[in-house]
């Protein structure tokens, strides 16, 4: 399903003025807090009006501030999913999941979704009874048990902390694949981008700063302002060949063979691997008798040099690309230029394991071509 | 004679609260909510008109029900008129009298109740597809029902132990409008009848405790079935 939103909403600190065009998969807004992206997720949830501009999902314009049209958000049919959960109390788990299943032709079965999000022990208690991290899990399945055309989702996991985002995580992950609606979610982790993004759009301060395919504005120098240069980064699609005997797997990505301790995924999996800027290092000659495991002769596409002393350098990666941070000195002293080969070196234990995500079906399609 | 006349008193008194109650229950949740979740112009006089039973003397409220309600009274005149109906020197009357008393004291505990629901789970029913109306009986009427069960007690309290109001609007008739304080009250008028007073003192004692205990009783398993209005 399409959507198109265009938002203008007034607040006391700032502007929103947000156009965007939806598709299918999973649009992520990344962005600071205070950045407009929960105004913008509630103005297409319809719980909230925007001064200006006009919403339509599908066929029906649901918000058009100039026509007078407002759909109230109980006639939306969007699924939402918020960062604090909002499970009724009074009721129990599958009360709460049978709550909005009365409408809506195209279901996904209970069935399903209580296998899909693992809620089998759960369906009898109480929410005030529930850890953190399964009243996600109970609200993912009462959003999407309610026949929604989309789901809305905004930072939900903000609300959790380390160990219980990655409970989540691979739900998600496994949802994107199988829920068959669009997406929309909110966050300001750029881990969650990583491992959930098909589209990304990155807002500031009320405006779109960036937008794009994942891999490509993940990828891109560009990006890091908005992310920080500690967590800027790119992501390699990769596959998984074998799992070794002493614990390292292998995988086949754009830019070679990759070394990585533990992935959890089977072998023919696709998935996504997060690797950070930092913890890529530069070689001008194929280093010799090193610890690291992994390095890969490549080109360079680009040096982008920002305000520090640091420089960014891009990489190709066959489909993909490959960033590393580097000091404006090593830069000058390795004497760098675009289209110069270079060999890349990753450490295998720079990948956490929150930093490997399962790939969607369109990264596999991506990667067979490749 | 006594006790046939106090059983009588009691359960005119009983008769009168528990219509009064059930009857002035619906407007006062209504009022309540509106009150609690919306905001209007005059809603400041509004609520204090709801309040003016409160504030007033008894006597006052009960004059103003029969200048309106009386049999030549604005409205009173109408009902007789057009339905046959008379609420002055009437039980029915004393029924009125109980619950316009009462209705103050109801729609401040179901008020404060339903804004102790947490207005995001009403957001949240409403992504899942409920109306406003669905919200209120799926949603927030069952997390705000202790506190409505709360103001149900007190307003039946109120109305059981209403003298004032009930006295000047529909008089002290017995058997017709004679409540239990109405008949302490005159019982205490004549010298040597403190005696037959205490007893319809003990009867209005026993009412009300019990009235009390099953409403404790009541909200402890409702507290215990809601657990807590916020949002998990």
């Amino acid at each position: 399903m399409r959507f198109e939103a265009e938002i203008s909403h007034r607040f006391a600190g700032f502007d929103l003025d947000v156009a965007l065009t939806g598709r299918d998969g999973v649009t992520v807004l990344f962005g600071p807090s205070g950045s407009g992206k929960s105004t913008f997720i509630r103005a297409i949830a319809g719980v909230l009006r925007p001064d200006q501009g006009r919403i339509v999902l599908g066929d029906d314009v649901v918000f058009d501030a100039r026509a007078g049209v407002q759909v109230p958000a109980h006639k939306r049919r969007l699924g939402y999913v918020f960062q604090d959960g909002r499970l009724f109390p009074h009721l129990d788990v599958t009360q709460n999941l049978r709550f909005g299943a009365t409408r809506g032709a195209d279901q996904i079965a209970e069935r399903d979704v209580v296998e899909l999000l693992g809620l089998g022990d759960l369906l009898e208690r109480r929410p005030a009874t529930l850890s953190g991290g399964e009243r996600q899990r109970v609200a993912l399945g009462r959003a999407l048990l309610s026949g929604p055309r989309m789901l809305l989702m905004d930072e939900p996991l903000a609300a959790l902390d380390g160990p219980r985002k990655d409970e989540i995580l691979p739900y998600l992950s496994q949802l994107k694949s199988e829920a068959g609606v669009p997406i929309l979610y909110v966050t300001h982790a750029v881990e969650e981008v990583a491992r959930l993004a098909d589209h990304v759009v990155m807002m500031q301060a009320g405006r779109v700063v960036q937008q794009g395919p994942v891999f490509d504005v993940l990828s891109s120098p560009d990006a890091m302002p908005f992310l920080g240069v500690r967590e800027a980064g790119s992501i390699l699609r990769a596959q998984v060949v074998s799992h070794e005997d002493d614990g390292l797997s292998v995988l086949r990505s754009g830019a070679g063979l990759l070394e990585l301790p533990g992935v959890d995924a089977a072998v023919g999996d696709s998935v996504r691997v997060r690797i950070l800027a930092r913890d890529v290092i530069l070689a001008r000659a194929r280093p010799q008798a090193m610890s690291a495991r992994n390095v890969f002769e490549t080109q360079i596409l680009q040096i982008e040099r920002g305000r520090g002393p640091g420089v960014a350098v891009v990489l190709g990666a066959g489909q993909d690309r490959l960033m590393a941070r580097i000091t404006d000195r090593s830069c000058n002293e390795l004497g760098l230029e675009t289209g110069q080969r270079i060999f890349a070196i990753l450490k295998a234990t720079a990948v956490s394991r929150g930093g490997i995500g399962r790939g969607s079906q369109s990264d596999a399609h991506k990667l067979t071509q490749a | 004679m006594v006790d046939a006349a106090a059983q009588t008193a009691s359960l005119l008194s009983l008769r009168v609260a528990v219509v009064a109650t059930f009857c002035a229950l619906p407007c006062a949740i209504w009022l309540a909510w509106v009150l609690a979740r919306h905001d209007f112009r005059g809603k400041a006089w509004v609520s204090a008109l709801v309040h003016l039973p409160l504030v007033l003397p008894p006597v006052v409220t009960g004059y103003v029900l029969l200048i309106a309600f009386g049999r030549n009274g604005l409205i009173g005149s109408a009902l007789y008129e057009l339905f046959g109906v008379t609420l002055a020197f009437r039980w029915t009357g004393a029924a009125m009298a109980a619950a316009v008393m009462a209705f103050p004291l109801m729609v401040r505990a179901i008020r404060l109740s339903i804004e102790a629901v947490d207005p995001r789970l009403e957001e949240a029913g409403a992504t899942l597809g409920l109306g406003p109306w669905r919200v209120f009986a799926r949603i927030t009427f069952p997390l705000a029902l202790p506190g409505v069960l709360v103001g149900a007690v007190m307003g039946f309290a109120k109305a059981m132990g209403e003298f004032g109001a009930t006295i000047t609007f529909v008089a002290n008739i017995p058997g017709e409008t004679q409540t239990l304080p109405s008949a302490i009250y005159a019982l205490l008028q004549i010298p040597g009848q403190e005696g037959p007073a205490a007893t319809l003192v003990l009867y209005a004692l026993a009412i009300s405790v019990l009235a009390v205990l099953v409403s404790e009783w009541l909200a402890r398993r409702l507290a215990a079935r809601v657990g807590g209005n916020h949002a998990l």
